[in-house]
């Protein structure tokens, strides 16, 4: 059976088709832009929709287009078990990042959006423990942006890192995490 | 059990008496890796559980995005170490949707057989490391006798025991060789007699089956809900298996069963994966009865090797090529492509953005083992510090493809 073939985009145009952009099938998958506060409300639709039943969240990630702008995007994979059916969400996301948090939607998008948040700093708007995940409390900067050099910079432990000071990012070392 | 929001408390306040901060890793033998579980407990019940991890962070996604699409093979090797065939034929899979090509009929056979042998491999550990945490220490034993076969096999194909790295883009490294073929059927002839060992040593121990039935129930709603996949979830009664529902390669033209448990303990878990041995099995003869005669690479001079060495050293072109293949890579076109396999520990998925340069933008991977892990969230009925070291050892995270 053919993904690309079966997925049943008319609900979703026809609730949505005015605020979101599709972008339509890429190597199997289904692509739709939705703006950032529309995320939560389209997510539950999808999960929700007795047609569509996307209820199984794969992936979530974080992506840095620097230096375009707008410069991230957070990617949402979903799966529907019962249709088996992918479809890609795109956020597009400015500089400094926020979306709303899927966690009220799906439990599992709890360690993927912190693991975002460790990597590009997407802030998660109502994530209930948004901390670093890989990296150690303390840390600075979002190691997978695309402006952080690949061996960190130059410091005490790491004498191969890149010259230069480390970015200062006050509102991550001050700025209680939500 | 709840999610922990935060640990730390307020300076001064004391702890309640009562109330104990354990701090369990990073290195315990029964955290099956470096992974640090701080766990607030009262008396002898767990209230909370906090997992801390990325103590093996290695930065796999960032060094993907300056290596060229062969040199990542190895970095997907390290991912799952149990079973690397899988990681390889996953991010094969992603590159070559990617490229718009297909492996020929053999060298799919060949991927397909070693990452089910890599999927045995996987689920023998589980098999013998999930009653050694639960104190029963043989079964581990036997189970390392049989890994070793299947590492031999391996050597026999690819010169490397663990890290094989023998998928390319578009086919495999090399050809099986001949001896290859009696030595797997030989395995194929005495590993099952040897599942039906492990079972006779654990099915009736009282004490293991005390220990698992029954303990850490997810049910189906909070496994979905938690993004389980592979045997986690199929043992809460999802009948999902991306093997048969999005069949990739040749998994269409085989005949397998999915297994599925419905109980969602810590038995069930690992009762799937000692069934999940079996069909595996079945898959590798049927891998080694259909597999074609033909090409083990796709003849593209642009994306692999010449097939026939001594084409390099004749022509002057050929050489050209192979060098600019081995020093920069070959370029992908523009694109975006998610593509899933059913690694041994659930959805395998390698997200890759390509912005038509020989590297890419963007390598996202979708590690089951960190899906997984989170189900320590999710689990009834684990009340015990010692429940959740059942609950642990059956849910199988590979700390290495946790941290990436």
């Amino acid at each position: 059976m053919s993904v690309e073939l079966s997925l049943n985009r008319a609900p979703i145009l026809e609730r949505f088709g005015e605020t979101i952009e599709d972008l339509g099938t890429a190597h199997g998958i289904d692509v739709f832009v939705v703006p950032p506060e529309k995320i939560v409300e389209f997510c539950r639709f999808l999960k929700d929709d007795p047609e569509l039943r996307f209820n199984f969240l794969s992936d979530i990630c974080g992506v840095d287009h620097y230096p375009e702008t707008p410069r991230f995007e957070a990617v949402y994979h979903l799966y529907s078990l019962p249709n088996r059916w992918r479809v890609r969400i795109k956020c597009r996301l400015g500089d400094p990042p926020e979306v709303p948090s899927v966690t009220p939607v799906w439990r599992t998008a709890n360690w993927h959006e912190r693991e975002a948040w460790d990597m590009y700093g997407i802030r998660f708007q109502g994530h209930p423990d948004l901390r670093r995940i890989y990296m150690w409390e303390g840390f600075e900067g979002f190691p997978q942006r695309k402006d952080f050099p690949l061996r960190g910079y130059k410091d005490k432990l790491n004498p191969f890192g890149a010259e230069g000071p480390p970015p200062t990012q006050p509102d991550l070392a001050t700025r209680e995490i939500p | 059990m709840t999610e922990v929001t935060e640990l730390t408390r307020p300076e001064g306040e004391a702890l309640n008496s009562k109330e104990v901060l354990l701090n369990l890793g990073p290195q315990h033998p029964s955290t099956h890796g470096v992974l640090r579980l701080v766990l607030e407990l009262d008396g002898e019940y767990v209230k909370r559980v906090d997992p801390h991890i990325g103590y093996l962070h290695r930065g796999t996604e960032k060094l993907a995005e300056s290596f060229t699409y062969t040199q990542i093979f190895p970095l997907t090797d390290r991912l799952d170490y149990l079973c690397p065939p899988s990681n390889n034929l996953a991010f094969a899979l992603a590159v070559e949707k990617l490229l718009g090509i297909e492996a020929p009929i053999r060298a799919q056979y060949i991927r397909v057989m070693m990452a089910e042998l890599a999927r045995i491999s996987g689920h023998l550990l589980i098999t013998g490391a999930l009653p050694m945490d639960l104190g029963a220490m043989t079964a581990l034993l036997y189970v390392m006798r049989e890994r070793e076969m299947i590492m031999d096999l391996m050597e026999m194909i690819t010169g490397a025991r663990m890290h094989t790295s023998f998928c390319r883009v578009g086919g495999v490294r090399e050809d099986l060789p001949d001896e290859f073929f009696p030595k797997i059927r030989e395995f194929c002839e005495i590993f099952p007699n040897r599942i039906r060992d492990y079972e006779r040593l654990l099915e009736d121990n009282r004490v293991f089956l005390k220990r698992t039935q029954g303990i850490g129930v997810i049910s189906a709603e909070d496994a979905i809900d938690l993004g389980l996949s592979g045997p986690n979830l199929r043992a809460s009664g999802v009948d999902w298996d991306i093997r048969r529902d999005e069949p990739y390669e040749i998994y269409d033209r085989l005949d397998f069963n999915v297994i599925t448990r419905t109980e969602g303990d810590c038995y069930a878990r690992w009762r799937c994966r000692v069934d999940e041995m079996r069909e595996s099995m079945r898959i590798i003869e049927q891998c080694i009865d259909q597999m074609p005669e033909g090409p083990f690479q796709v003849d593209m001079p642009t994306i692999a090797f010449p097939v026939d060495k001594e084409r390099v050293h004749c022509s002057m072109e050929a050489l050209i090529q192979h060098f600019d293949l081995s020093a920069y890579g070959f370029n992908v076109p523009k694109g975006e492509v998610y593509s899933a396999i059913e690694a041994p520990k659930g959805e395998l998925g390698f997200y890759i953005i390509s912005d038509g340069s020989p590297k890419p933008f963007r390598m996202k991977v979708r590690a089951p083992s960190f899906v997984n892990l989170q189900a320590v969230f999710g689990v009834t009925n684990a009340r015990y510090l010692a429940d959740m070291i059942a609950v642990l050892g059956s849910l199988d995270p590979v700390m290495a493809e946790v941290d990436k």
